[in-house]
């Protein structure tokens, strides 16, 4: 599936965008931040306040306990200063 | 019911998107327009940089202005959202609500920009005067308490 970042969130991955291979028993957006925070030292940083990062599944906003099944598109970023 | 959605980098004209919006009709009553701006925050900054998710903003302003149609009586919804370097002076974000009578519109202008504000995936960047990258701009609570205050 495709990850994609967003404003400090995409600065503190280091990467606008990445295609990941989800290991099997990865269900939700919750236990997807806790794969990626093992990933690396960036994303331990960007995901370092999880109540903070907000995500969205095929450009619709869901919540931690979101299933990530089916999923094409699956977007990061921090709290919304539109407007 | 009419209504326009467009997220762009270039400026926009109040008067010709409202004229667009009341070309050959005679039901509307009422129109709100709510443009926001640009300010340089005590002369501080330069200029914002808006990032956005291109296809999510479209998506999630098609959301919300559906929730405003089923809500009040609309005759015509314009939004348009910037995106990009923006100097202080310049528009960002115009909301325009067009109903048969004025409460509807002034409400529904309203709802548009606390869910805007605080659902439509944008950030604002900070330039500052010294040629500096400055911070991103921080989320408000505030923002979100006039966004609940609709549920």
């Amino acid at each position: 599936m495709k990850l994609v970042y967003f404003a400090w969130v995409r600065e503190r991955v280091g990467k606008t965008d990445e295609d990941v291979e989800v290991p099997e028993g990865i269900g939700t957006v919750a236990d997807l931040v806790r794969w990626l925070k093992g990933r690396g030292e960036e994303y331990e940083y960007a995901f370092e306040n999880e109540g903070i990062v907000r995500a969205a599944i095929d450009h619709v906003h869901v919540k931690p306990g979101a299933s990530i099944a089916g999923a094409r598109e699956i977007a990061f970023f921090p709290p919304m200063t539109g407007g | 019911m009419a209504h326009t959605i467009r997220i762009q980098a270039e400026p926009f004209d109040v008067a010709a998107e409202t004229a667009n919006l009341t070309a050959e009709r005679a039901d509307i009553g009422a129109i709100v327009a709510f443009t926001g701006l640009c300010r340089d925050e005590g002369g501080r900054l330069v200029a914002l940089e808006l990032e956005h998710y291109p296809g999510m903003a479209e998506a999630e302003i098609d959301r919300i202005t559906e929730q405003a149609e089923k809500r009040w009586p609309l005759l015509g919804l314009t939004v348009i959202h910037r995106f990009g370097r923006i100097s202080p002076g310049e528009e960002i974000v115009l909301v325009l609500a067009a109903s048969a009578h004025r409460t509807a519109a002034f409400e529904a202008a309203s709802f548009m920009m606390d869910y805007l504000k605080t659902q439509a995936p944008f950030w604002k960047r900070e330039h500052l005067k010294d040629g500096t990258v400055g911070a991103w701009v921080e989320a408000k609570e505030a923002d979100d308490r006039a966004m609940e205050r609709w549920a």
